[in-house]
């Protein structure tokens, strides 16, 4: 990346890894309290970064009832509505815990709320796999702009943006370090003042 | 290979890789209460064939049901084909329909290839055998069967089959199953060697990338996986062995040569089997047989060329593989 | 009669001279020749060659007029330079009557643009099994001299022989087209590398190279002459040399596509590469290029093959076998023999003219240009470079394999019997 670019998409931290530990470890109690104990609950995290938090959400929540917690993926390329516009992506992993999802708290997790489209083609999803009790939905970020009626049940944080700027989600498990990253989109004439 | 799937030669190491990455997912919605995916809903798909072929038919009608595409089945028996009309005719057709794609089977050599190239038609065609060319998604499937049964289902997401020794035994000249396969094979890295008697071999075989040898025992023995392709019985008549018992006495798998096999070793055939001929009973029935794994297979390597070729707003396979995410 | 003065030609390639043409027959070769009275056509420095001859044509009538007829053919012919041509008798009905023959003939007179001298069958319906009747063929009106059953091979030595040795009493001669029929069921291009990589059924060289060892043999035995069409083989070529030097009579013709193109081309599925014998490998053509500018091959012949466009717009394994080839021989043939030196323009006028002629015995054609002969004559532009365009053919099919290939020399001027059948490259 040469310097002008590397300028133009210049990232600041909005969380970093302590606070991205912190309100994971809110929403496994908001979990707890909204689902009276969540002896139902089964996590399915959104690949790629999804399924990263859903593993960490498990962790918390099993430290907290102190039993086995359910923790999935599932992958929703397949169920996309923009598949056409772009060449057909690599597919991740569907894993659904042994016990599947009928009659049970599906709560899904994400990185980003951003469209809603992603979680709409979720909500298709899960509708060929089972008949969950409920479904509810956690992300780390709510950046806004929703295209669908759809809303998350829990927010590690609400992060006005504009539609120029670009929220990056890196995770220890992938990125090699937690945070998240507000930057202007690169490629956007005038995006940067 | 363009936006089509014509021969398993036109897949680079990564194409291959991604289609049998994509059938690993794709065999685990069988799995699921509802074996479907929304992803070719609108989209149109004809099965053209030219020649019978009752099992690869319900297989790719199979993966395209299964990612909602609408499906037409078109036999060259008992329609216009029959009397007298052109492939060209029935291509041109099959557009006015306004179809996205062309499954075809066809008896001549490269008519997949005429029928992508030509002009005649927009949509992809994914060539599903022609005459003794080319039967890539055969291939694709055997490839999958192997890296599963060598690899492991996990183990082996984004790798290829390295290394590995896979010994094709029967009527190479005549087999498009070879052909691909030699290909593929050859793109994964896996060592081959065709064993057949002189006569089942093609001229100009010696520049292909794999070995050749007359005696099956030998190679038995340093073979990973051996896969066994059907004798035609009319071959006899002309002249291309002399008896059914001389063949299966040479180059048929018996309980015996299995057992000559690496404990790993499996024990491959396209369908439909000759038993007697090519292999017996005792081996067909055996653990170590995967005839019907490939058949299941088939449908999940298919979905995933169905998806790759389809799916988005081009093809994937004709670019680098994307970023990959690990 | 009228008079033509052709001014400052390359008689065979050599310096610039000036041809009269008076009536039927060339007047006076020289220097400075007196326009008076004639029709000026300036040479500036093209090729003159006698007028060619092609030993192997299909002009299609009777019975596929669809794909050419005789006047179409014969116009293809003069837009090539021919003045001659011999059409092949797989017609339908097939040539193997007096009748047929005489009437093939009679439409070559009607048409002006070329002469026609019919081929006659070997066997009845080109069958291989009866001899069909060479003598009154011979005797008809058509005088036929060459006999073949090409499409098909005179496979069985004994029909062979016996043809070899009847046609003996007219000095008939037999053309052979060399294809061993078991060894090529089935069969849809040259067999090796590419065949085996595309899965199409192979045609041996050694089918053909079979065949005419075993007719240089019978011929060698009997005592008869014997023509092979369209060798394609440089095991082909070897036979042929060893049978020269032994001093059999076989002469031997090859095909412009067979020197210029291979199976690498078949990679397309394009039935337009589809021909037989099949185009066969670089090595040889090579070894063909070399036999024709040493002698061994004596001739270039066409086998101009014309089909409708339905027949090659199709898959390979439907498609009709064959390419047409009148309008485009003589630029073949510049661009493998005379561009790349193996041969000059007076070994090309042998090879396409003169020799040709003899073994057909065609009467008035293929003779020195030089005064009193007919003028049957031919005119090129050897520095012309362009681009093949089907679409100007005058052949009623289009079937060739140069589509867009870039090929040198081009025929400005045909004479048949002093009379001008093409002008500046238009038919007349």
């Amino acid at each position: 990346m040469d310097k002008q670019q590397d300028q133009r998409s210049e990232a600041r931290p909005v969380l970093e890894g302590p606070d991205i530990a912190r309100v994971l470890t809110r929403i496994a109690h908001e979990i707890v309290e909204r689902a009276k104990g969540a002896d139902d609950v089964v996590l399915l995290g959104i690949p790629t970064r999804g399924v990263f938090l859903a593993r960490r959400l498990a962790d918390k929540l099993e430290q907290i009832t102190e039993r086995k917690m359910p923790v999935g993926s599932l992958d929703i390329t397949m169920y996309r509505d923009d598949l056409r516009m772009h060449p057909p992506r690599a597919l991740a992993r569907t894993e659904i815990p042994g016990d599947g999802i009928d009659g049970r708290l599906v709560v899904l997790v994400d990185d980003v709320l951003f469209s809603g489209r992603t979680i709409r083609a979720a909500l298709d999803a899960l509708n060929d796999i089972g008949r969950p009790r409920a479904v509810q939905l956690a992300v780390l970020v709510d950046r806004g702009h929703r295209e669908l009626p759809i809303r998350a049940d829990y927010v590690g944080k609400n992060l006005p943006t504009s539609l120029r700027e670009t929220v990056k989600v890196q995770l220890a498990e992938e990125d090699g370090r937690d945070t998240v990253l507000l930057g202007a989109k690169p490629d956007t004439p005038g995006a940067h003042p | 290979m363009q936006r089509h799937l014509i021969s398993a030669a036109d897949l680079t190491r990564d194409d291959a890789v991604l289609i049998l990455d994509t059938a690993e997912e794709m065999a685990r919605v069988a799995d699921r209460p509802i074996k479907k995916l929304p992803t070719l809903r609108g989209r149109t798909v004809v099965n053209l064939f030219f020649e019978d072929s009752t099992r690869t038919r319900i297989s790719f009608e199979a993966a395209e049901k299964r990612l909602s595409a609408d499906v037409i089945n078109f036999t060259a028996k008992g329609s216009s084909v029959s009397k007298g009309e052109s492939l060209k005719d029935t291509a041109q057709t099959l557009e006015a329909m306004g179809v996205d794609a062309v499954v075809i089977r066809h008896g001549a050599s490269g008519a997949p290839y005429r029928l992508a190239t030509s002009g005649w038609i927009d949509a992809h065609v994914i060539n599903a055998g022609d005459g003794t060319h080319q039967h890539p998604t055969q291939a694709l499937l055997d490839a999958f069967t192997m890296r599963r049964r060598l690899v492991g289902p996990d183990a082996g997401l984004g790798k290829d089959l390295d290394g590995r020794r896979v010994t094709l035994v029967g009527d190479i000249l005549h087999s498009r199953v070879a052909r691909s396969n030699v290909d593929l094979l050859h793109t994964l890295g896996a060592e081959v060697t065709l064993v057949a008697p002189p006569t089942l071999l093609p001229v100009g075989v010696e520049t292909w990338p794999c070995e050749v040898s007359y005696d099956l025992d030998s190679t038995l023995t340093k073979s990973d996986a051996v896969m066994l392709l059907r004798v035609q019985r009319e071959r006899m008549n002309a002249a291309f062995f002399p008896t059914e018992r001389e063949y299966s006495r040479r180059y048929g798998l018996d309980g015996d040569r299995m057992a000559k096999m690496p404990d790993h070793a499996i024990v491959m055939h396209p369908g439909p089997m000759v038993r007697g001929m090519e292999i017996t009973a005792e081996v067909a029935d055996s653990g170590r047989c995967t005839v019907v794994e490939q058949v299941t297979n088939g449908v999940s390597v298919r979905m995933a060329v169905l998806y790759l070729l389809l799916g988005g707003a081009e093809p994937a396979v004709t670019h680098a593989r994307p970023t990959e995410e690990k | 009669m009228s008079k033509t003065l052709i001014r400052g030609a390359k008689v065979l390639g050599g310096e610039p001279q000036d041809v009269l043409i008076d009536g039927t027959t060339i007047a006076e070769v020289g220097t400075g020749l007196s326009a008076e009275g004639a029709e000026v056509v300036e040479a500036g420095g093209k090729v003159l060659l006698p007028g060619l001859v092609d030993l192997h044509t299909h002009l299609r009538e009777p019975g596929r007029e669809d794909s050419e007829t005789v006047l179409t053919g014969t116009r293809a012919a003069a837009s090539g330079g021919y003045t001659n041509v011999f059409a092949m008798a797989n017609t339908f009905p097939v040539a193997d009557t007096a009748g047929v023959v005489e009437q093939v003939w009679r439409l070559g007179q009607e048409s002006g643009y070329c002469d026609v001298q019919p081929i006659g069958a070997v066997t009845v319906g080109l069958e291989g099994a009866k001899l069909a009747e060479l003598g009154a063929m011979h005797e008809s009106a058509a005088g036929v001299t060459v006999f073949s059953d090409d499409g098909k091979c005179v496979h069985d030595a004994v029909i062979m022989r016996r043809a070899l040795e009847y046609v003996k009493a007219f000095d008939g001669v037999v053309a052979q087209h060399a294809q061993e029929p078991r060894l090529t069921e089935g069969a849809q291009m040259n067999e090796g590398v590419v065949s085996a990589e595309l899965g199409l059924g192979g045609w041996p060289a050694v089918a053909e190279e079979s065949i005419i060892a075993r007719d240089v043999l019978l011929a060698e035995h009997v005592g008869s002459r014997v023509h092979i069409c369209h060798l394609s083989t440089a095991g082909s070529v070897e036979i042929v040399r060893w049978a020269k030097s032994r001093g059999i009579d076989v002469t031997a013709e090859v095909t412009p596509h067979h020197l210029l193109l291979t199976d690498e081309l078949v990679r397309s599925y394009d039935p337009v590469y589809k021909v037989n014998p099949p185009l066969r490998t670089e090595r040889d053509v090579l070894a063909l290029r070399e036999a024709l500018a040493d002698g061994t091959i004596d001739i270039v012949a066409t086998d101009h093959a014309p089909h409708p466009h339905e027949d090659k717009d199709c898959e390979w394994a439907a498609a009709a076998m064959g390419m047409v080839g009148l309008e485009t021989a003589l630029s073949v043939v510049q661009e493998t023999m005379v561009d790349t030196g193996l041969l000059d323009w007076a070994g090309v006028a042998e090879r396409m003219s003169f020799k040709p002629a003899k073994i057909g015995q065609a009467t008035g054609h293929g003779r020195p240009v030089s005064a009193g002969e007919p003028a049957n004559l031919t005119l090129v532009d050897t520095e012309y470079r362009g681009r093949v365009d089907p679409a100007g053919f005058a052949s009623r099919s289009r079937n060739t394999p140069y589509e867009g290939r870039e090929l040198p020399g081009r025929v400005t001027h045909t004479w048949l019997r002093g009379k001008a059948t093409l002008v500046d490259g238009k038919l007349t």
